[in-house]
């Protein structure tokens, strides 16, 4: 089977699988891709585009329901769930498309199927119509991604009990709304169906909601969720789920507070993800798994050579941009590229689109000062802008992390309108290593809501201008 | 007009040189063809000639300055009816301090070098050639990283010290780290590919922990080229080795028998015998003569055997060019010729630069056997060790005899294992039976 012989296997057509084979093509290596479902994998279709589309039209709905502060009026505001939940859907098609479009263009070959390690350089697909096909490839890039990690017992049914998968196409807008976990899915979800009426409760293990954000974005964003009607329960668990008629009756431990029984019309399950490991043949091929993740060198190698793993499947953090990246840099790597860096994880922004927004990138100060930093913290409040003002988002922070001697720029954390949209300007210059010193003598245009960062930076000096 | 005389490249690896000592001072009159200066390089102490005549209107560099860029100006010519007055105005600020030394332009030579490939084509020079302290704020650029300077500057390291590892070599907070750690940072370093290795990373004065007091030595500009060079073999070539004892008893015999012949002038080494010994089996494995490159293999068209000389500063590869078509005596005479100016740092870049295989002899210091890097672009070396007589068995009998290990280190890329084994082989028949190496 000589036409089967290619330079690079992508398995899997995420982001990280796709844009390897982009940059794999790009540089001459004869690529193909195998994916079991659809190219753009979840980001594309169950995952950040679909969200952010069932988003805007709650941030939408947010607006309206505020049109008298803005000296306007409509009347009989509805929501038609089954068109909001259309429109994410033709959104994620559309970019779909755009996959197979762009894979066409680079003469990057697709094989529907699922691929599994037959033999070193060799890759075994199972192809829908049952018969199977085996491809051989110098290099095998892993990228099948990750799913929503069960709770034993709390498994998710698809009907009361959601994953994000349900949660993305609702049939109904549920009155009453579990959204156990507080990561970025959750919280995305809860403030979604928050927005749109129903009654949300979020119930988090650890002691703050949005665990890995700094300390004090997460109490900002508890503070004004709570605000806008949530009910958030942290350092609480949910130890059981009983499934009733058109309900589910869930105990939740409050722990020094004891165990309440509570009744919800749906429940959302976003505790964490788990590597897509299964049926790839990785223990046969002597690939190294560590807690349902492909271990992975800073080149991507696994343990077996001429495999690589990239994206959710090689773990933490689950980002889409992460994949993109290492599936860039492995592919580099192997094609000799020269300069190719391996991936520094605190250069990685993440960004949740609840409202208000959440972006950081970088060490929070708590890790910073944990890491043996001496550290100059700088604040600037929403309050302070007066773009933030004019548009009426007055509410939200921006505080950077400075190594107190170096003036190494270590983290950014924000909360509040568009900073998903502005973090990209401290990834810059943190990746460019800035100093204080620089963003300091960088201009900033005005009105944006981009001053309140360099403002942030002044405040780290004690020069702060406008608070 | 006055014109400037500049600092030659008087080789294809120069970047810049050590104004050894002026031969003229200002006022006097020169002419074309004489001797103004003496210029050390990498590897060698050079003489200077004058291209033009005139009278020495301004030496530019001090005596004894390190790191002079090539074609930074040296020192100024008048010419006739022009007093010094005629220089008001025609050194530029720049022409005072080092201007940058464009690389790719040092190598004039390599051009026309068809042997051996390019050396710089595979080997790009730092592009942070140390700059004389006087050289004042018109220094070339360093690239480093806002938070690189500020943490160089708190830890007192100097910046032209350090390679960076960012884009276009750009110096970044791991470089500073590992600087102060003597660590060199890892790299990018595609598998299989000879690509630009990570030349050393210096480290200026930084904490040592040491019982008795450090000293920082400055390194020659010999010991320069050692470090980046063989450490960019040991990165970027896959070495494999491969050793084999030879008897030389019957060599031994001969070498005797021609030395003590009436009349004769020369006097045959061991090391004569291995000279030829590897041209031959060179020649009939010429496969194995070739140089890795991206575009292809460089099979190489002579023989020519580079052997390695300890001198004094480090080492120095004198070659034997064409030995197979050399005799023993022939080569004798020449070795002893290139060796003793090798160590009086007398040696033509040419007569030290190329080469398509190289010999490492240890065996006068007693070295049973070893195995020697490779000397890029060459694609092996011979590692010889001593004569010493060993018990061996020969039909089921045990006996003594004379015998030489040698060890050869290939470049996997160009020499694969089988090529490397016949290569080998070969040389050992030869050295066993001297007598073939007249055939």
């Amino acid at each position: 089977m000589t036409e089967n012989q290619y330079d690079v296997v992508v398995v899997g057509g995420g982001p990280g699988g796709y844009v390897a084979a982009i940059r794999a093509a790009q540089l001459g290596q004869k690529t193909v891709v195998v994916e079991a479902e659809h190219l753009g994998g979840i980001c594309l279709n169950w995952g950040c585009i679909p969200t952010k589309a069932l988003l805007r039209a709650s941030e939408i709905h947010h607006l309206m329901t505020r049109l008298e502060e803005f000296g306007l009026s409509a009347k009989d505001l509805k929501i038609d769930l089954a068109k909001i939940v259309e429109r994410s859907r033709s959104v994620a098609g559309q970019l779909a498309g755009g996959v197979a479009h762009l894979l066409k263009k680079n003469k990057i070959d697709v094989v529907e199927g699922r691929g599994r390690l037959a033999a070193p350089g060799k890759l075994s697909v199972s192809l829908k119509d049952g018969t199977s096909l085996e491809i051989s490839a110098s290099h095998i890039i892993l990228a099948t991604g990750a799913r929503a990690r069960d709770l034993p017992g709390l498994e998710a049914d698809g009907k009361l009990i959601w994953s994000y998968r349900e949660a993305m196409v609702p049939d109904v807008l549920p009155k009453s709304l579990l959204v156990v976990g507080s990561g970025a899915i959750g919280i995305e979800f809860a403030s979604f169906f928050n927005e749109l009426g129903s009654d949300v409760t979020v119930v988090e293990v650890l002691d703050r909601v949005l665990p890995v954000e700094d300390d004090e974005i997460s109490a900002f964003a508890r503070k004004s969720f709570e605000k806008q009607g949530m009910t958030i329960h942290t350092g609480a668990t949910v130890t059981a789920l009983k499934k009733g008629r058109g309900t589910v009756a869930a105990t939740v431990n409050l722990g020094a507070d004891g165990e309440k029984g509570l009744n919800f019309d749906r429940v959302i399950m976003a505790v964490g993800i788990t590597g897509n490991v299964e049926n790839l043949g990785l223990e046969e091929a002597g690939v190294q798994i560590d807690r349902g993740h492909v271990v992975i060198n800073q080149w991507c190698e696994t343990s077996a050579p001429g495999v690589y793993a990239i994206g959710d499947l090689a773990g933490p953090p689950w980002l889409a941009h992460k994949a993109s990246h290492e599936g860039v840099l492995c592919v580099e790597r192997i094609a000799g590229v020269d300069g190719v860096h391996p991936l520094d994880t605190t250069k990685i922004p993440g960004c949740t689109y609840c409202a208000p927004q959440v972006a950081s990138i970088g060490l929070t100060e708590a890790a910073a000062i944990e890491a043996g930093h001496t550290v100059h913290i700088g604040r600037f409040p929403f309050l302070g802008n007066g773009k933030a003002i004019a548009l009426g988002e007055a509410e939200g922070l921006v505080k950077t992390v400075f190594d107190a001697d170096t003036g190494e720029l270590l983290g950014a954390h924000m909360i509040g309108a568009e900073v998903t949209e502005l973090i990209q300007g401290y990834t810059v210059a943190r990746t460019l290593e800035c100093t204080e010193e620089d963003l300091v003598h960088s201009v900033f245009p005005h009105p944006t809501l981009s001053e309140m960062m360099h403002e942030s930076v002044l405040d780290a000096l004690g020069r702060v201008i406008h608070f | 007009m006055p014109t400037t005389i500049t600092m030659p490249a008087l080789s294809p690896t120069m970047t810049e040189g050590t104004l050894a000592r002026w031969l003229i001072k200002e006022g006097d009159n020169v002419s074309a063809g004489d001797i103004i200066a003496e210029i050390e390089t990498d590897k060698a102490t050079m003489e200077v000639e004058a291209v033009d005549e005139g009278a020495v209107g301004q030496l530019l560099i001090p005596e004894g300055t390190e790191g002079v860029p090539v074609n930074q100006p040296i020192a100024v010519l008048l010419e006739e009816g022009e007093d010094a007055s005629s220089l008001d105005g025609f050194l530029p600020p720049q022409a005072a301090s080092p201007a940058p030394a464009p690389a790719g332009e040092a190598s004039p030579a390599v051009q026309s070098a068809p042997a051996a490939p390019p050396e710089t084509a595979s080997t790009p020079v730092p592009a942070l050639a140390p700059i004389p302290n006087d050289a004042g704020s018109g220094g070339e650029r360093i690239f480093a990283s806002p938070l690189a300077r500020r943490m160089a500057e708190k830890a007192g390291l100097d910046l032209t010290s350090i390679r960076g590892t960012g884009p276009r070599g750009r110096i970044v907070k791991a470089d500073i780290e590992a600087a102060l750690s003597g660590a060199p940072v890892e790299a990018s370093v595609p598998p299989a590919q000879a690509a630009p290795a990570p030349a050393p990373v210096v480290a200026a004065p930084s904490p040592v922990v040491a019982t008795g007091e450090s000293q920082v030595v400055p390194h020659s500009n010999m010991r320069k080229v050692i470090a980046r060079r063989l450490l960019e073999s040991k990165q970027t070539v896959p070495h494999f080795y491969l050793t084999v004892d030879c008897e030389i008893d019957r060599l031994l015999a001969m070498r005797k028998e021609l030395n003590e012949r009436d009349g004769t002038d020369y006097k045959i080494s061991v090391n004569d015998f291995v000279i030829r010994a590897v041209a031959l089996a060179l020649q009939k494995n010429s496969e194995a003569n070739a140089s890795w490159s991206e575009e292809g293999m460089v099979r190489h068209g002579s023989i020519d055997v580079s052997v390695a000389v300890a001198i004094e500063a480090g080492l120095i590869t004198p070659i034997i060019r064409n030995a197979d078509h050399k005799g023993l005596a022939m080569i004798s005479a020449e070795m002893k010729d290139l060796a003793g100016r090798a160590r009086d740092g007398k040696l033509m870049p040419e007569e030290y630069q190329g080469g398509t295989f190289s010999i490492s002899n240890l065996g006068m210091y007693g070295i049973r056997e070893f195995s020697a890097i490779i000397n890029p672009p060459q694609s092996a070396i011979l590692a010889v060790g001593a004569g010493e007589q060993r018990p061996v068995v020969k039909d089921g009998a045990l006996s003594v005899a004379t015998v030489m290990s040698c060890t050869l280190s290939c470049d996997h890329r160009v020499v694969d294992g089988a090529l490397g084994a016949q290569l080998l082989g070969t040389f050992k028949n030869l050295i066993e039976d001297p007598m073939t190496m007249l055939l």
